[in-house]
């Protein structure tokens, strides 16, 4: 953009935003919208107790993360095994699969966080962080084992017949040859899945786990003010925004690197 | 050429091949001996290349059988990949492995194949591309070579197997005429060096500069062979004839 264009894109940005606020600020219902969710003080008091809350969304989705990232890949594996021998292996895979992407995931996190405790089974935890990070894993682990099969499977086979030609097994084909062309093809569609999972973090709280969302209900209930649900709100997208500006850079440096070639 | 004192380096009898009702290979019998080289000229969907794929054991054959150095590999239970570490096969697709550097192209299979350490493995590798004179492309990513060094590397690294047989499947079909004699140069360069070879192709005149003996195939089945100045010029069955008549027509021989 030249430096003209720059100025008036700045000036015709502020000219419209500058209006849109000035709307909504002398709308007719605007005093009593501002008191209910855009209070400055709750805003204030809420925000530190908002983001130390969050660390347990943050534990949830990364320790699920790196159990979903695993047990999708093997799922998809399993379900990509060929021959007749493997057909329960397949079944299964397929039918986990259509269960977990089928149910509805609330469900799922009640049925472990409050259903399997309530069996009091000797040497089953009962702590419904785990069982949270169980659920979210189950549930996220099928939707994620689908994004590898189809990564898997947009490797033309050719790929496959020249990597078994040169004498590599099924397994080191599959390993060094169409996985880490599948996983490169489908980082965007995983990080899509990744920051899924970091907002259902959020459902956790219904089992019992006071993270980011359930401090907020604690302070609306208190207060009877959905300020603290704004903190929340600012938290995720600032939280999922880089991540998806991350997701876009690194795809374009991807494309740039196999058409610029590399240097040495 | 063909020798027949000692063990053919591949021997196939009475293979049979067929996609559904679609019959591919109708009984093909061939041996080449060891440093022969083998041109399989046809129309397309003469089963050139499916004959290619079932010697690597790329296809499951319904009958016959198929022997290399004297070891029968369809043989049930044979292991495929032991069987394919000895046959290196090329691609006319190039077929290279995107996602990995030239040098790594070559070596990931010497490497996990063979057990070959990295250094050995890219010495060795390094030592085949600058014979090839592709030294200078050991770090780029396959995308970056024109087509003809994209197959050279491919034919590279089949040789950095060290097979006994290279089996090559219209390796020129999909390139650029210019980019074409590069490539057929590396063929030429292998045939000297004594390598076995059976390869598929449409290239006539590249053909009877390079084979000892040269198939045609029609119907599945091998009609006619001999030594390329006879089956070339003076061709028996009509068929051939009809074959090579239109090759000339189209001026590829």
């Amino acid at each position: 953009m030249g430096r003209r264009a720059g100025w008036i894109a700045f000036a015709s940005t502020l000219a419209t935003f500058g209006l849109l606020g000035w709307l909504v600020v002398n709308a007719p219902n605007w005093p009593s919208v501002q008191q209910s969710f855009f209070r400055g003080d709750e805003f204030e008091s809420a925000l530190p107790a908002v983001i130390w809350a969050f660390r347990v969304n943050v534990q949830l989705f990364l320790i699920a993360e790196v159990l979903i990232l695993g047990l999708g890949l093997g799922i998809a594996v399993l379900r990509s095994l060929p021959g007749a021998v493997f057909f329960p292996v397949r079944l299964l895979a397929i039918g986990y699969v259509d269960v977990f992407r089928a149910l509805p995931g609330v469900l799922v996190i009640f049925f472990l966080g409050l259903g399997v405790p309530s069996l009091r089974l000797p040497g089953v935890p009962s702590d419904p962080f785990f069982w949270g990070v169980m659920a979210l894993t189950l549930i996220y682990s099928a939707y994620v084992s689908e994004v590898y099969r189809a990564g898997i499977e947009s490797i033309h086979p050719s790929q496959e017949a020249a990597a078994r030609s040169l004498g590599l097994t099924r397994a080191q084909s599959m390993r060094y040859v169409i996985l880490p062309q599948a996983v490169r093809r489908v980082i965007p569609p995983l990080l899509n899945d990744f920051i899924g999972l970091q907002k259902d973090t959020v459902l956790v709280s219904f089992i019992g786990v006071v993270e980011i969302f359930r401090t907020a209900q604690i302070r609306q209930a208190a207060h009877f003010n959905f300020t603290p649900y704004l903190a929340v709100a600012l938290v995720f997208l600032l939280l999922t925004l880089p991540l998806t500006r991350v997701t876009d850079w690194l795809l374009a440096r991807d494309r740039a690197r196999s058409s610029a070639g590399a240097r040495p | 050429m063909t020798a027949v004192t000692s063990t053919p380096a591949l021997r196939i009898s009475g293979l049979r091949k067929s996609f559904g009702e679609l019959v591919v290979l109708d009984g093909i019998d061939l041996e080449v001996a060891e440093h022969e080289v083998v041109c399989l000229i046809g129309a397309s969907g003469s089963g050139k290349s499916t004959l290619l794929r079932c010697i690597n054991l790329l296809e499951p054959i319904d009958a016959g059988r198929i022997d290399v150095g004297g070891q029968e590999i369809t043989a049930p239970g044979a292991n495929v990949d032991r069987v394919r570490r000895r046959i290196g096969i090329v691609f006319q697709a190039f077929n290279l492995f995107p996602h990995l550097r030239v040098l790594d192209n070559v070596t990931l299979a010497p490497r996990k194949v063979l057990g070959q350490s990295r250094d050995e493995a890219e010495a060795a590798a390094t030592e085949l591309l600058r014979r090839f004179g592709l030294a200078d492309k050991r770090l780029e990513y396959p995308d970056r070579l024109s087509g003809g060094q994209q197959q050279r590397v491919a034919i590279v690294r089949a040789l950095a197997m060290k097979p006994e047989l290279m089996l090559l499947d219209e390796i020129t079909s999909a390139l650029d005429p210019e980019l074409i004699a590069e490539v057929l140069d590396l063929v030429r360069e292998l045939a000297k060096t004594g390598m076995t070879m059976v390869i598929a192709t449409h290239e006539m005149g590249f053909a009877r500069d390079v084979a000892d003996r040269i198939c045609f195939l029609d119907g599945g089945r091998i009609l006619e062979q001999g030594p390329p100045a006879k089956l070339l010029s003076a061709p028996v069955e009509p068929r051939t004839q009809q074959f090579l008549q239109r090759v000339i027509a189209a001026g590829r021989l």
